[in-house]
């Protein structure tokens, strides 16, 4: 590689709304930049500020403060000029329910001023290719939830953008679903070099399909790299402990406290997680140390680093406790 | 300039398509200005007797205004597309798409231009059916059509418009209901100014509904005062203006 390019990079991005509830801060200086012909993941749990930042990008909102740059194209100054080269791919389905696949497919390269006969070979060529030829001439309303999810990524491909944004693409399917999709994803990324940028809070999808993740929580990016990097710069393990009851938690975080292999512990309802070193080897001195402290355990699990350990660690709170805190 | 490149073009023909698909919609556009005819051309038969309005034939009376009332009721629906398209994320990708914000409304005006034509042709063809006279001829009519299409599009731009600004179905709903019956009965649509209590009269000088009411039916008379239609046509213009300008700017306030 002679050269990395940027193909979408976000600058100090800042954002607020006024709710019933006050100023909510969507998005708080958010940075990031996504390197060209990979496939880049936002992690993060709902309310993270993702779909903004998306919605940022592809010219559906603008920030407060901040810049941001899609294929060498400033989207605040050029909104036009980005739109012609990026395809995007909603929470929403998108698909216009009362037409045909393949009316969708040519409705939507029409707007990009294709000609029609290269429309034509272009929507049949995509049709093949998401397993969607069979069900070409039916009305979309009659589409499972991963068929249109792959019509969806099909029109967003028509005109060839150099850049693909996915927001949330894999919520609501099935694991099949998900997977099925993520096989056409790196698929994409691998045969045309097409930049994708998906939005996640699966954090296992993260992990296994991008090349960089950045973990976003409260409208900022707290770390950023490819899943190993993320997961080195913890060094070091999880024992998770689970506990009966939850009013034993701080009683077994006085107890590990005396356990000099560990460096940090945080609880998740009843399951207090110890951060060491070497997990197989400070496993003896951490159930002594909880024995010591009459704390009884139910169930002891030591885990290799996970993004969900990255996540805890950037953010300071688990992400099933920033999910919640986010639906609250 | 190749028309059917055009997105607005485009769009239009995507709402056509969908109308297509959904016979039901289209027999019930089309069996309720009937009952309309049939229903205040029975109720108000009489009405045509009393001193001040003219004489007459009812029928022919109320025809231009099922006509004009039927244009309103369709287009108030109007923003429902819209809603629906947020809903369904069909908007955000046109609008990630090189789709200006103009050729959306655009699209809608046209989609609802082509709809009243065929719906006013066919109740003014059912109207004639039932003993309504048309001395104007072929002009009359094409003026009453083109009449409702102005009444027609002025209200689907206020239509869109709010339903950028307030993307729920129920307050769309209600916003319409509230609005169209009053518009209609405060006009010369199903009873002559001559005979309404003056107040009503003084405010339908101001109604939008008025103007195309009575402009239709100037217009179809055997002798048409062409001033003064072109002068109602001339305000409804300004209106549709007024509100496609207004639907347009929603665009920007709704993409916060």
């Amino acid at each position: 590689m002679d050269e990395v390019t940027a193909a979408v990079e976000a600058r100090e991005l800042r954002k607020g709304y006024r709710s019933r509830a006050g100023e909510v801060r969507a998005l708080d200086g958010l940075s990031f930049s996504a390197e060209a012909g990979t496939i880049f993941a936002l992690l993060g749990p709902n309310g993270a500020g993702k779909t903004t930042t998306v919605r940022i990008l592809t010219t559906l909102s603008r920030p407060d403060a901040g810049t941001a740059v899609v294929a060498g194209v400033d989207v605040l100054k050029r909104p036009g000029r980005v739109r012609s080269v990026i395809g995007t791919v909603s929470q929403h389905s998108g698909a216009v329910s009362l037409l045909t696949g393949y009316e969708n497919l040519v409705l939507q390269g029409r707007l990009y001023g294709m000609p029609r006969k290269e429309l034509r070979r272009r929507a049949a060529e995509l049709l093949d290719q998401f397993g969607l030829a069979e069900a070409a001439g039916r009305q979309v309303r009659t589409y499972s939830g991963g068929m249109r999810r792959r019509l969806d990524v099909a029109t967003a491909l028509v005109h060839r953008p150099a850049v693909l944004f996915l927001d949330e693409p894999t919520t609501g399917l099935d694991p099949e679903g998900r997977a099925d999709l993520w096989a056409v994803l790196t698929g994409l990324s691998a045969q045309t070099g097409t930049t994708i940028l998906v939005t996640t809070h699966y954090l296992d999808e993260a992990d296994k399909f991008a090349a960089k993740v950045a973990i976003t929580d409260r409208g900022r990016i707290v770390a950023e790299g490819t899943s190993d990097q993320l997961k080195a710069r913890l060094q070091g393990d999880s024992v998770l402990l689970e506990l009966g009851d939850a009013g034993q938690v701080e009683q077994a975080g006085k107890a590990l406290a005396q356990v000099p292999q560990v460096r940090q512990t945080t609880a998740d309802g009843t399951v207090v997680r110890a951060r060491v070193a070497d997990g197989p080897r400070a496993l003896p001195a951490v159930l002594a140390g909880l024995e010591a402290g009459a704390v009884p355990v139910l169930s002891v699990t030591v885990a290799r680093p996970s993004l969900d350990d990255v996540y805890l660690h950037y953010a300071g709170r688990s992400f099933g406790q920033a999910e919640r805190s986010a639906v609250a | 300039m190749n028309l059917t490149r055009q997105s607005w073009a485009l769009l239009t023909g995507r709402y056509l398509r969908q109308l297509y698909r959904q016979p039901a919609v289209i027999g019930i556009t089309l069996t309720q200005p009937v009952i309309w005819l049939l229903l205040f051309g029975a109720l108000f038969k009489k009405v045509a007797e009393i001193p001040g309005f003219g004489g007459g034939n009812y029928i022919s009376y109320l025809t231009p205004g099922v006509v004009i009332m039927t244009a309103l009721f369709s287009s108030s629906w109007s923003g429902m597309s819209f809603i629906e398209d947020m809903d369904t994320g069909v908007m955000d990708r046109f609008l990630t798409a090189p789709v200006s914000r103009g050729a959306l409304i655009v699209s809608s005006l046209a989609y609802q231009a082509v709809t009243t034509v065929v719906q006013s042709a066919i109740i003014i063809a059912i109207g004639w059916g039932i003993g309504a006279g048309f001395p104007g001829g072929a002009g009359g009519i094409a003026a009453l059509i083109a009449v409702s299409v102005l009444i027609a599009l002025a209200m689907a731009g206020l239509s869109d418009g709010l339903a950028l600004l307030v993307p729920q179905r129920e307050t769309l709903i209600a916003a319409s209901t509230t609005l169209v019956l009053p518009l209609t009965f405060l006009s010369g649509a199903f009873l002559s100014l001559q005979i309404v209590p003056g107040w009503i009269a003084g405010i339908a000088r101001f109604n939008p509904v008025n103007w195309a009411a009575s402009a239709g039916r100037e217009a179809i008379a055997a002798h048409p005062p062409w001033g003064t239609v072109a002068s109602y046509a001339g305000f409804l213009a300004v209106a549709l203006v007024v509100t496609a300008a207004m639907s347009t700017r929603a665009f920007r306030l709704a993409q916060k």
